[in-house]
């Protein structure tokens, strides 16, 4: 068979893929020389639904852009509002957000680490990394009563106060947590699977990554010093220390490491935050009506920083609400990684940033390179072609079949 | 204080002759320019290129009634955030790219394109985002005259 150019797309319904999203690979041979990605499948217009609605009520909307980054989402929302209209939150509400944040930072970070493992067929690691993450849901279930989607914010502060015997629940928590990154660190350095399965893969430069915008742990992971909690700080990271963490690595292998630096850095500020937590009220009271006014809300989400703009109008619904979620920013980094990378790898390299999946479609286009005539192979032209192609090697499989037909007949 | 944010404000004026009024320097490492889209090119370049905003945060979209806005978020390592703002007229709503200086812009300017129904000049080829291929040509969501009941009343045309 002539060399030949293959055209595969995954999606948008497709058996791993975690949410509706395509993309167009071509293929030469088992390397990628391009790639599309076609979004949108999932828009489900909030931007709109939030100008038709009153603040409080997007702030529910709002938690609801993501199922994980939930709590970023409505935390970014609602420091937005408030400075347009101006409110001081108490320092005790700005701390208990922010330990939130912490704790939902390190139930991503331990969820991805999971979804890592499966997709290199590292399933242990899956097994492991979503069992201690059971400890922070807990943890998040007793601070909000929820798993997911917590309801901690209200605009002017925090909904619920943290009790004096939630602490001790708390710290035993994120002690148990701290050895068990630190096995995973031992884990990911020593052990020869993840560091050799994830070096080399979806290579992103220093250089590329700056110029195609990529956020959070992607950018990071590729020697670039950036992070919102420290250089636009808000919530209570002001007054909190903390490192920002990078990796020269610019592969999988250091994105990996970014997040589990991530979650030590995580522990570090969750005590910091319980043994300095003010006295006080947890929020004070915001009007309905929010004065004319706009502002730019950031936030480091665990996968990258979100972005709302917020402008208001006067009355109790915004005149307009912009949000941006980091998966955007690094759409085109992935594109980038995938290219000259081989298709194997693409699950996992889709996965570095979040979304991702395996498997391939049954039916592929192939373009002759000869002659640039395009034709179609369905499963069965597909199958007859890998038969043949193993007989040449000298393996037969109508021996195999009449073999297994034999023991299925003599059973 | 703010001596970094009335600096950026400073060069602005002095370089393109904008009007200090036309710049606002909002708190600590937040500025808004209202900017002339005509000289928006050269100023957007300028900022991104000799002030430091390497990050193209996002780029918002607005229907200000006879004009549609867009304000581009443009933010520097250190945290400074330099909002731009342009209007055009709503009957013809041309910008131009800023694709080639910052790639990531691709998505945001495609939703201007799809909820705004701004024209984009020199924006790649490609798929269109967020919309789907057979949307109604003619229907922008994020347009204050549109409601969520109009998609019922207009056909539905294929590839449109």
């Amino acid at each position: 068979m002539p060399e030949r150019e293959v055209k595969l797309t995954i999606g948008p319904q497709h058996p791993m893929l975690k949410e509706p999203e395509s993309f167009l690979l071509t293929l030469r041979g088992e390397k990628i020389t391009e790639m599309t990605v076609r979004l949108g499948y999932n828009h489900r217009g909030i931007e709109k639904a939030c100008e038709q609605r009153t603040y409080i009520q997007d702030m529910y909307l709002v938690e609801r852009v993501c199922g994980i980054c939930s709590h970023s989402h409505s935390m970014c929302l609602a420091q937005t509002i408030e400075e347009i209209a101006g409110l001081q939150v108490p320092k005790r509400g700005l701390y208990i957000r922010t330990l939130v944040a912490e704790l939902e930072r390190i139930h991503s970070h331990l969820l991805w680490l999971g979804v890592a493992g499966h997709e290199i067929g590292f399933d242990t690691l899956l097994m492991y990394a979503w069992r201690d993450r059971e400890l922070v849901m807990d943890i998040l279930a007793i601070i909000s009563g929820n798993r997911v989607n917590y309801g901690m914010n209200v605009i002017g502060g925090a909904k619920r106060d943290i009790t004096p015997d939630q602490i001790p629940q708390i710290l035993a928590a994120v002690d148990t947590l701290e050895e068990r990154t630190k096995y995973y660190i031992h884990v990911g350095t020593e052990e020869i699977t993840l560091r050799e399965r994830l070096s080399g893969v979806g290579k992103l430069s220093k250089e590329d990554a700056i110029r195609l915008g990529a956020a959070g742990p992607t950018v990071r992971a590729s020697g670039v010093d950036r992070d919102t909690r420290r250089d636009d700080p808000y919530g209570a990271y002001g007054e909190l220390s903390f490192d920002v963490v990078t990796d020269n690595h610019c592969d999988v292998y250091g994105r990996t490491l970014v997040r589990l630096g991530e979650l030590m850095q995580a522990y570090k500020l969750i005590r910091q935050i319980l043994k300095n937590l003010p006295e006080g009220p947890i929020a004070i009271k915001a009007p309905r009506k929010i004065p004319a006014g706009q502002a730019i809300g950031r936030y480091e989400a665990p996968r990258g920083e979100d972005v709302h703009y917020v402008k208001a109008n006067g009355t109790d619904k915004p005149e307009r609400v912009k949000l941006r979620a980091p998966t955007l920013a690094n759409v085109q980094a992935v594109a980038h990684m995938l290219k000259d990378g081989y298709l194997a790898d693409t699950p996992i390299v889709i996965a570095a940033i979040d979304p991702c999946f395996s498997c391939t479609d049954r039916a592929i286009a192939t373009t002759n390179l000869d002659n640039g005539r395009t034709d179609r192979m369905e499963w069965p032209a597909l199958r007859t072609y890998g038969i043949d192609w193993y007989s040449k090697q000298g393996i037969d499989f109508a021996e195999l079949n009449r073999k297994l037909r034999t023991m299925r007949e003599s059973n | 204080m703010l001596v970094e944010e009335e600096k950026i404000k400073q060069q602005l004026v002095e370089r393109f002759g904008l009007s200090g009024e036309k710049i606002t320097v909002q708190r600590e490492r937040r500025v808004w320019a209202d900017v002339p889209a005509a000289e928006f090119g050269e100023i957007f370049d300028y900022a991104a290129n000799k002030l430091g905003f390497v990050i193209l945060a996002t780029i918002t979209g607005l229907d200000e009634g006879p004009t549609l806005g867009a304000i581009y978020h443009l933010a520097r390592e250190s945290g400074i955030i330099l909002n731009l703002h342009i209007s055009v007229q709503r009957d013809k709503p041309v910008i131009k790219t800023v694709s080639a200086r910052f790639p990531v812009a691709d998505a945001y300017e495609r939703e201007l394109v799809d909820l705004f129904g701004m024209q984009v000049e020199g924006l790649p080829p490609g798929n269109r985002y967020p919309l789907p291929d057979n949307w109604p040509a003619g229907q922008y969501p994020l347009r204050k005259d549109w409601k969520s009941d109009t998609i019922g009343k207009s056909e539905v045309t294929e590839n449109a």
